[in-house]
């Protein structure tokens, strides 16, 4: 409590700083992701050949998340021509540019634009899913999603739980949606809501970390998949994670975590942008105390998700803390810590902790206080291991 | 498999040939109206304005009559807050190119006549809810210049204590600043029932723009609306585009005012403020006097683009704009009135154009000034729950950072 106090009142005593992204000049943490070294990403096209999940000799090309992304909806409208894609401004690539040039190359009859109108968007997509199409749905920010709550847990979840012996489902169904804050959304375009959708059986509810990981998943959502899929798209990585993506079609499981970095002492289990920090605040801590290794372990698809490689994991090295940047009230932390003492209890030797999202709302000049950072990740890697 | 026929039939956009473009037959033109005797010397003794013929259309209503009582001083009073507001949302705009508002910020420059029309036609027992480009609104409802600017500045003093930015203002029966496309709605109808179960003579005016008046619960609130015969008046702000969306593309019918289906409607020249006032005055004494809700639309237009990140010139011509500006603004429309009236000089305008300017700029500079929040936890927390009735503690990042109300 001691240390946690002299960091609240050194936050206090702040200089007067603007808006979130900008370090403190006395910051030795919280500096600014260097997405241009951080190895999370693939910043060389042999690195991405040496990794199981991509087609091996495959070309390859540098794209960052939102190039990614459209490189994935231009393979999936190529390869079957059941593939739609729409949403608000779509047709005109999108407000972050993720179908730009679609509509060109594949006609206003595949790529359109819709009116303002969540709640339609979705039951269309699920009504144009159940008659076999890959419908391909964009909610312009998570935080809109809401009007089509009711659509999405009420019709898409429980459509396969209702159809009898029809066979009708709404496989090939995507939803996707940019979450997520950038330091300046303020209420209504900062909000990760994946915690409420992981709470409804029947959907997939993935998070890709990067441009090559959400290429692949999202064709995976697609072809692979016969349910409901929620795609959230973390919006700060749209321009600033840029790594070699396969120019090919393929694809990456769902319900499969990822161990990213190895290690013995300790696992921290993250998804989507604060996997950036988990990765930071690791080489941190591995320089400042000599000989400890953490294992930083990626969960993809958030639910269904991945307990068996979060468990080893935690068997293995028997401390865990869990990251993300929604809030920390009933959030995926809850469901994973509690999974690991169900499963692991007698192999722990720390509590589990939890970093994630203040139980608060996203005040517009208050983000860079009520979300994850690199010295709170920091500080409970210290805490766990010293416990 | 589906052939490739079935899937084209599927797709709704194959008949965007045959949709006609948006119909907006009421005049756009600013300086429409007229007036028949000489106007008289007194600054506030009433006479009478003639509106265009063209300057309302409707749909199962008889029209609001064609003339408006009005007077010299609030003429002026309309030219000086329409020149205060646009002086504002070019501070925003200055301030949003310095980087010094950050996040969203939607301007409604070109709008001006909604915002202070509407204003000059109801008392401030009223109430108003819109949507997100509220910056007019909130300044016409009674937030200060000082307050709106620090507000989108993210400080302490603006007008939501800094936590809302642009999209997020309330000011005495002024319900918002709303960020959610087609949210207010609902809302407001729930208002104008407030209204109507306690009795008072009062209307509530809900607004959302053409974009917005596609969403579902805006049809919700019509039907409730009806249902409960609410004084309630819905109004589209139709500026002709959602986002970089025109309105043909996006609704299937573009006569907003015909959307309440069993609701009359009433589609008024937005770009002028007179003809705003005299249909808003019409509408208001319509629902309190129990006939129930209506369904506005304000023909108006934005000169700028979405939000500052639109430079709205991809899905529009730089020659529409051009032409709603040269042609039908607002503010030149009544100065130009004013003048052929003799309702003032050119002298007098010149001093209230420096005076506005004036005003605005010191407030916009005493906002700069304000200080940023103060980096507690408590201004973190406060308030989630009424103040005094929270929980114990929320919870931070961290199990250490909780915080103990």
């Amino acid at each position: 409590m001691a240390s946690s106090r002299t960091s609240l009142r050194s936050l206090a005593q702040a200089p007067r700083r603007l808006y979130s992204g900008a370090p403190t000049p006395a910051a030795k943490l919280n500096l600014p992701i260097d997405y241009k070294t951080t190895p999370i990403l693939h910043h060389t096209s042999s690195s991405l050949s040496n990794t199981s999940d991509y087609p091996a000799g495959a070309t390859s090309k540098r794209l960052n998340l939102y190039q990614a992304i459209n490189s994935a909806l231009r393979t999936a409208l190529s390869k079957s021509d059941r593939t739609i894609v729409f949403g608000e401004d779509v047709g005109f690539g999108g407000v972050f540019r993720c179908s730009m040039d679609l509509q060109t190359e594949f006609g206003s009859d595949r790529v359109f634009n819709t009116p303002l109108t969540e709640q339609g968007i979705a039951g269309f997509a699920i009504g144009a899913a159940a008659e076999g199409m890959k419908p391909i749905a964009e909610i312009q920010f998570a935080d809109y999603v809401f009007p089509a709550f009711d659509q999405i847990v009420n019709e898409a979840a429980k459509f396969r739980y209702r159809e009898g012996a029809t066979g009708i489902n709404v496989g090939g169904l995507v939803i996707r949606m940019p979450c997520g804050a950038v330091g300046h959304g303020a209420l209504y375009h900062s909000q990760s809501p994946e915690s409420l959708f992981a709470h409804i059986p029947g959907l997939r509810v993935v998070m890709p970390r990067s441009p090559a990981q959400a290429k692949g998943l999202l064709l995976s959502s697609i072809f692979e998949h016969n349910d409901p899929v929620v795609f959230m798209e973390p919006k700060i990585l749209y321009r600033a994670a840029v790594e070699y993506v396969p120019n090919e079609y393929y694809t990456i499981p769902l319900s499969k975590a990822e161990i990213i970095k190895p290690g013995n002492d300790l696992t921290i289990i993250s998804y989507g942008q604060p996997l950036y920090m988990c990765s930071s605040a690791i080489s941190a801590i591995e320089k400042t105390m000599p000989g400890v290794n953490v294992e930083l372990i990626d969960l993809r698809t958030i639910y269904p998700w991945d307990r068996q490689t979060v468990i080893n994991s935690v068997k293995k090295t028997g401390r865990a803390i869990v990251v993300h940047e929604s809030m920390i009230n009933y959030g995926v932390g809850a469901e994973v810590a509690s999974t690991i003492q169900e499963s692991a209890f007698l192999r722990l030797e720390a509590p589990v902790k939890r970093v994630a999202g203040w139980s608060t709302h996203t005040g517009l000049s208050y983000e860079k206080f009520i979300l994850p950072d690199i010295a709170r990740i920091y500080d409970a890697i210290k805490q766990t291991l010293e416990y | 498999m589906l052939s490739r026929a079935a899937v084209r039939q599927a797709a709704p956009l194959k008949c965007r040939a045959f949709t006609p473009l948006a119909r907006r037959t009421v005049t756009t033109d600013a300086a429409s109206a007229n007036v028949e005797s000489p106007v008289p010397q007194e600054d506030d003794k009433l006479f009478t304005v003639r509106l265009s013929d063209e300057s309302f259309e409707t749909y199962e209503l008889d029209p609001p009559p064609y003339t408006l009582e009005t007077s010299k001083k609030e003429l002026k009073q309309m030219y000086y807050d329409m020149v205060a507001m646009r002086r504002m949302e070019m501070a925003a705009d200055r301030l949003y190119k310095e980087k010094k508002i950050r996040g969203f910020c939607h301007l409604s420059t070109g709008q001006e006549a909604v915002a202070v029309g509407i204003e000059h036609a109801i008392t401030r027992m009223d109430k108003i809810i819109t949507a997100y480009r509220c910056h007019g609104f909130a300044m016409m409802r009674g937030g200060t210049v000082k307050s709106i600017i620090g507000e989108l500045l993210g400080r302490r003093e603006g007008i939501a204590y800094g936590k809302g930015g642009s999209m997020h203002m309330f000011a005495e029966n002024f319900y918002g600043g709303n960020g959610i496309v087609g949210a207010q709605v609902p809302v407001g109808a729930g208002l104008a029932f407030a209204q109507q179960y306690n009795e008072q003579p009062n209307t509530s005016i809900v607004l959302y723009g053409d974009g917005a008046s596609n969403q579902g619960q805006v049809f919700e609130a019509f039907n409730m609306a009806k249902l409960w015969n609410l004084p309630v008046l819905f109004g589209c702000e139709n500026n002709k585009y959602g986002m970089g969306t025109s309105a043909s593309r996006s609704s299937a019918l573009t006569e907003y005012y015909k959307r309440g289906q069993y609701i009359p409607g009433l589609k008024v020249n937005g770009m002028d403020v007179l003809a705003t006032k005299a249909a808003v005055q019409y509408s208001k004494n319509y629902a309190i006097t129990g006939n129930g809700p209506l369904v506005l639309e304000y023909v108006t237009y934005r000169y700028g683009g979405h939000s500052m990140s639109d430079p709205g010139t991809t899905y529009r011509s730089r020659e529409e704009i051009q032409r709603m500006r040269s042609t039908n603004d607002p503010i030149a429309g009544l100065k130009q009135k004013m003048l052929e009236w003799g309702v003032t000089s050119e002298e007098e305008l010149k001093g209230l154009d420096k005076t506005a300017r004036a005003n605005v700029d010191a407030e916009v500079a005493e906002a700069e000034q304000m200080p940023f929040p103060e980096n507690t936890a408590r201004n973190l927390f406060e308030d989630i729950y009424v103040r005094g009735s929270e929980p114990k503690w929320m919870r931070g990042r961290t199990v250490d950072e909780t915080f103990y109300y």
